[in-house]
C-alpha cells in the first residue's frame, strides 16, 4: 500500500478540488432524419432517451465508488441544422424543445448541438436554425447552441459574422443570461465535451463518451512548491501535475465507457476553472509571478501553461481531443472576476490571451447598448485569430441589456458572475456591412 | 472489490477498534493497514476487501456516520483510482 500516493490523490480531490467537469455522451442523430419534422423529433427523443438512459446512473455510481466528483453529465448531438434540413419546418424551436425534454427526462445537466456549421456558406437548414436560436435558447433550460463561422481551410463567413451579432443581441433581449448557452466558433471541433460549444460531429461514431476535467487548483498548489525557481522548472511541474490530473480523466472515461458499453472517445485536456476559491486559472498565472492576471507577461505565462498542460496530458491519455487548453472564462474564475473588477484586466488583453490558449472571449459581459456590429467586430477578430493560427477560437459574450460598465450579471452555480466590461466604441459597421467572405489564409493550402 | 479506507482526525483512544469493529460487522476483510500521527493528527489507511455482494453506498454511508459520531473524516474509495493517477 503506497500511503504517500493515496494521501496525494485524496488531497488533490478534497483540498485542491480536482474533479471531472463533465462526462459527455456524443450521440449521432443522422439516423433520425425525416422529411416529416414531427417524426424526426420523435426519433430524436427516442434515440436520446435510449442511448443515454444509464448515463446519469453510471456517472453517479463512479462518483460514489471511486470518490471523484463528476460535476456535470451532458449530451452532445449532431448539429440540428443538418438533421432538420430535410423537413419543411419553418423554424427549429420544436427540435430544441425535444432536446430539452429528453435532457430533463434523463437528468443530464446540458445538451449541446443546436448548431450550424456555416464557415463556407449556408445550406437551407443553417438559415432556419440560426433564425431560431433566440427563441429556442430562451424557451429551453438545458439546450446549448453554437455556430461555426470560420475555419483555417475555408476562411471567415462575414455574412454569418454579421448575422450572429444580431442573434446575440436578440438572445440577450429577454434575459442576458440566455447568452451563456450560445457560442460562435472558428475552427470548431467535433468531439468537444464542454458546453456551450459541444456538438457531435458528422465524422464521429454513432455514440461515444468524451470526458472533460477540471484541476486548476492542483496545478496552483504544485507551483507553490517551486517559488522563485527558473521558468523551466515551472513548465516541468505543470507537465507532471497535468499528467496526474488528465490520468484521472482517462481512468473515469474508461470506467464509464465500459459500464455504458459505449466506445471511449477522447479526454479534453482543458483546465476548466469554477468560481470556487482555489479553482482558478488566473491564480495559476499569478503563482507563476504576475501581480495580477492582465499584467504584461500574462500572455507568455498563459502560453507556457497551455503548452505544458498539453505535453503532460497527451502522455496520460489514449486519445486527446476537444478543445484541450486552458480556459479563461471571466465569470467562471474568481480571480479573473477580481482582476476585471479592479481594472487590471480588459477585453483587449483577454483577446491577446486567446491567441495562445483555448478558447476565446468567454463569458464576458459587455454593456447592453453595445451595437450588433460591434459584437460582430469582436467575433470577426476572434475568428481571425483562430483562422490564422490554426486553432479553435470562440466568442461567448453577454450583452447585459439595461446594464453598464461596473454592473454585474449573475449566472449562478458553475457559471458564476460577470462584471460588465468596457468595449471600444469606435464603429466597425462599414466593415461588417460589406458582408461576403474573408478568404482562407495562404498557409491553409497544404495539399 | 479492493478498496482504500482512510481515516483522518484528532487522535483519541479506540479509533482503530471502532473502525475494525465496523469492518467486521460488514464482513469486510483487512488486507493491509498503516497508521501514524501526522502533525498531531490521526491518519490511518487500510486496504480492504469489500464482498461483491455488499452495497457500496451502504458501506460508504455506514462509515460516514461512524466518522461523524467520532469526529473523524472517514472515506472509502475503490482502490483503482489511486493507481490511475500515479502509475503508467
Amino acid at each position: 500500500m503506497e500511503t504517500n500516493s493515496i494521501l496525494e490523490t485524496i488531497q488533490m480531490i478534497s483540498e485542491e478540488k480536482l474533479d471531472i467537469r463533465t462526462i459527455t455522451m456524443g450521440i449521432s442523430l443522422i439516423d433520425c432524419i425525416d422529411s416529416d419534422g414531427k417524426k424526426a423529433r420523435q426519433k430524436i427523443y427516442d434515440k436520446l432517451t435510449t442511448k443515454a438512459k444509464d448515463l446519469v446512473k453510471v456517472a453517479n455510481e463512479i462518483q460514489s465508488e471511486y470518490g471523484i466528483p463528476i460535476v456535470n453529465k451532458r449530451i452532445s448531438v449532431t448539429p440540428i441544422s443538418i438533421i432538420a434540413a430535410a423537413s419543411d419546418d419553418k423554424d427549429y424551436v420544436a427540435y430544441a424543445k425535444t432536446m430539452d425534454q429528453a435532457a430533463k427526462e434523463l437528468g443530464v445537466d446540458l445538451i449541446g448541438g443546436f448548431s450550424a456549421l456555416v464557415q463556407k456558406g449556408y445550406q437551407s437548414g443553417d438559415e432556419t436554425l440560426i433564425q431560431s436560436i433566440p427563441q429556442a435558447l430562451t424557451e429551453t433550460q438545458r439546450v446549448c447552441g453554437s455556430v461555426n463561422v470560420g475555419s483555417t481551410r475555408s476562411g471567415i463567413n462575414l455574412d454569418a459574422v454579421k448575422q450572429m451579432g444580431h442573434v446575440i443581441k436578440d438572445l440577450a433581449k429577454e434575459d442576458p443570461v440566455n447568452c451563456m448557452s450560445l457560442v460562435v466558433f472558428a475552427n470548431a471541433v467535433e468531439d468537444n465535451p464542454f458546453m456551450a460549444g459541444a456538438f457531435h460531429g458528422v465524422g464521429e461514431a454513432d455514440c461515444v463518451i468524451n470526458v472533460g476535467i477540471s484541476g486548476p487548483g492542483v496545478v496552483k498548489r504544485a507551483l507553490e512548491q517551486v517559488k522563485g525557481q527558473p521558468i523551466d522548472k515551472v513548465s516541468e511541474t505543470i507537465k507532471k501535475t497535468a499528467f496526474k490530473v488528465t490520468r484521472m480523466g482517462q481512468f473515469v472515461g474508461n470506467v464509464a465507457s465500459k459500464a455504458l458499453n459505449v466506445p471511449f472517445g477522447i479526454v479534453d485536456l482543458s483546465l476548466a476553472p469554477t468560481p470556487n476559491e482555489g479553482d482558478s486559472v488566473a491564480e495559476i498565472l499569478e503563482e507563476i509571478g504576475l501581480e495580477s492576471v492582465g499584467a504584461p507577461g500574462t500572455t507568455a505565462a498563459l502560453a507556457l501553461l497551455n503548452d505544458a498542460v498539453k505535453k503532460g496530458g497527451v502522455m496520460a491519455c489514449e486519445h486527446v481531443g476537444g478543445l484541450s487548453g486552458a480556459f479563461i472564462p471571466v465569470s467562471e474564475d474568481a480571480e479573473m472576476i477580481r482582476a476585471v473588477t479592479k481594472g487590471n484586466l480588459n477585453i483587449e488583453k483577454l483577446e491577446a490571451m486567446t491567441a495562445v490558449c483555448s478558447v476565446g472571449l468567454d463569458m464576458i459581459a459587455i454593456p447592453g447598448d453595445t451595437t450588433a456590429e460591434t459584437i460582430s467586430g469582436m467575433i470577426a477578430d476572434e475568428s481571425a485569430i483562430g483562422v490564422i493560427n490554426n486553432k479553435t477560437t470562440a466568442v461567448r459574450i453577454i450583452p447585459a441589456t439595461g446594464k453598464k460598465v461596473g454592473d454585474t450579471v449573475e449566472f449562478g452555480g458553475l457559471f458564476g458572475q460577470a462584471p460588465v466590461m468596457p468595449v471600444n466604441t469606435n464603429s466597425p459597421a462599414d466593415f461588417i456591412h460589406r458582408g461576403g467572405h474573408i478568404p482562407s489564409p495562404i498557409h491553409s493550402f497544404k495539399n | 472489490m479492493k478498496a482504500i479506507l482512510t481515516v483522518f482526525g484528532k487522535d483519541h483512544t479506540g479509533i482503530v477498534a471502532k473502525v475494525s469493529n465496523e469492518l467486521s460487522k460488514l464482513d469486510i476483510n483487512i488486507i493491509d493497514i498503516s497508521q501514524t500521527l501526522m502533525h498531531g493528527s490521526f491518519t490511518m489507511m487500510m486496504m480492504v476487501e469489500v464482498p461483491d455482494t455488499s452495497d457500496f453506498d451502504t458501506v460508504k454511508n455506514d462509515f460516514e456516520s461512524l466518522g461523524k459520531d467520532n469526529a473523524l473524516e472517514i472515506h472509502i474509495q475503490r482502490q483503482e483510482i489511486f493507481d490511475a493517477t500515479q502509475k503508467l
